[in-house]
């Protein structure tokens, strides 16, 4: 059964969607700041649902008024790394809350291998299940 | 009628500006300009005509006559005291509602927030300003100590060339306002000569007339709830015609500056006065004593007491 065609990585929001386009994201920054919420927009390679810790491209933009200027960063990110995962995170500083309250992907590889199943044997005969992106298999900086 | 599409828009079709022009407030603006600034001719007729050109922009855009965005960056000149920094907060408000940028908001910068202090470091303070002020006005204050010739090695350089690059590309997203002294920044776009392409409006800002600074002087004091007496007033003239031919004239700085030693004065005046039942319009009123009593009368010398308006650092 292949409920998610295309093996496209689906984390964070709007995955299950058709990629957003310039102005979907400029309205969803538009929402952020709104909120007073600072977005920052991290790249990695790395599609494992589990690897939240993605690197970051540039300093969080505190203060901004305007989401043209967060746009841009995207599209920088967009040209210096054209084949990996990019996101974009809004950070919320409200005390008691202090942690990541948006996270969307705006930009993908191509193609995306997808994921297969390993199976391990352990003690007596139990199997232990774990997925394995077939893209990690190449080096980082080579992957797609 | 929503003729949005060059080609089905017949030319028949009529615009009332008119009304465009009631519909988008613009007078209320400029009046409102007219009331708060004294003077500044040069600056208002400017102010004018962008709005007339925004306007019928508007209106083309309507008929399907489309062009690109206008370019608006600004390069304000003239003497200390002269309001370049009092208009550059305003210009912000007047495009927004102008409907030029999104959110009018004014980021003022000078060259410490742009120029880094070791390789490397200059072009992400820049790129951080920048898009702290995109949606709105980036006012740089004393733009000419960006460039200085005299140090191959300055980072100054770097920060133009982004800033260049931004002003060209994103002209829709942020209005780049230079401001500085004259000469100096003549000096400047001598030797960058792609930023004097790149700013399409030269204001000179004229120095006011003493009528002139009088009015400002009275606007000043109503905004801070304080009044002159009549003859506070023919005092006060007196003094700017003393005070003017003086050196380090920094036009309304300097009234400023006389104006809170003033209110010093009336301060003291009221604390050693006989009268200790005061009514509000004791409180409110700057007498012509207290004008009188400056240095400037007295010795036609300047008061000591910080009266340097003027930048003569350089």
């Amino acid at each position: 059964m292949m409920t998610n065609q295309g093996n496209r990585v689906t984390q964070g929001q709007f995955s299950f969607l058709p990629d957003l386009t310039d102005a979907q994201i400029t309205a969803q920054i538009k929402y952020a700041l709104s909120k007073g919420w600072a977005s920052s927009v991290e790249y990695t390679d790395d599609p494992h649902p589990r690897n939240t810790y993605w690197e970051m491209f540039g300093n969080p933009m505190f203060d901004l008024k305007d989401p043209a200027g967060i746009l841009m960063e995207i599209n920088n990110c967009r040209k210096t790394f054209p084949n990996h995962y990019i996101r974009v995170i809004a950070f919320s500083a409200v005390r008691g809350v202090e942690s990541v309250t948006m996270s969307y992907i705006v930009n993908r590889p191509k193609k995306e291998p997808g994921f297969g199943l390993v199976r391990q044997e352990t003690d007596g005969r139990t199997m232990r299940y774990t997925i394995h992106s077939y893209a990690t298999d190449k080096p980082e900086g080579e992957r797609y | 009628m929503s003729p949005n599409d060059s080609k089905t828009t017949p030319d028949d079709i009529h615009v009332d500006l008119d009304a465009e022009f009631k519909a988008s407030n613009i007078q209320e603006l400029l009046d409102q300009l007219d009331r708060e600034l004294i003077g500044l001719k040069p600056v208002k007729t400017r102010i004018r005509e962008t709005a007339a050109l925004l306007l019928v922009d508007r209106v083309r855009q309507k008929m399907g006559l489309t062009a690109g965005a206008p370019s608006l960056h600004m390069c304000f000149t003239g003497n200390p005291g002269t309001g370049k920094t009092t208009v550059a907060m305003r210009m912000g408000e007047i495009l927004k509602r102008l409907g030029y940028v999104r959110e009018g908001h004014l980021v003022t910068v000078t060259r410490d927030d742009l120029v880094g202090q070791y390789i490397g470091h200059t072009a992400p303070k820049t790129k951080e300003v920048i898009k702290k002020a995109m949606g709105g006005v980036l006012f740089i204050d004393e733009a000419y100590y960006l460039y200085k010739p005299e140090n191959e090695r300055d980072y100054g350089a770097e920060s133009i060339e982004i800033l260049l690059q931004v002003m060209e590309n994103n002209r829709d997203d942020l209005v780049v306002i230079l401001a500085g002294y004259k000469d100096r920044m003549d000096k400047f776009f001598h030797s960058n000569p792609g930023m004097r392409s790149r700013v399409a409006h030269h204001i000179d800002f004229p120095d006011y007339s003493p009528s002139e600074l009088l009015s400002i002087a009275k606007l000043m004091l109503a905004s801070q709830n304080y009044r002159l007496s009549p003859e506070g007033e023919k005092a006060f003239g007196e003094y700017i015609k003393l005070r003017m031919k003086l050196e380090h004239f920094a036009n309304a700085r300097s009234v400023r500056n006389a104006l809170d030693r003033a209110r010093l004065r009336q301060a003291n005046r009221l604390f050693l006065g006989a009268k200790k039942n005061l009514s509000k319009t004791d409180l409110m009123t700057l007498e012509a004593e207290d004008i009188l009593a400056s240095r400037v009368f007295k010795e036609g010398a300047l008061d000591l007491d910080g009266d340097e308006g003027a930048d003569h650092s350089a």
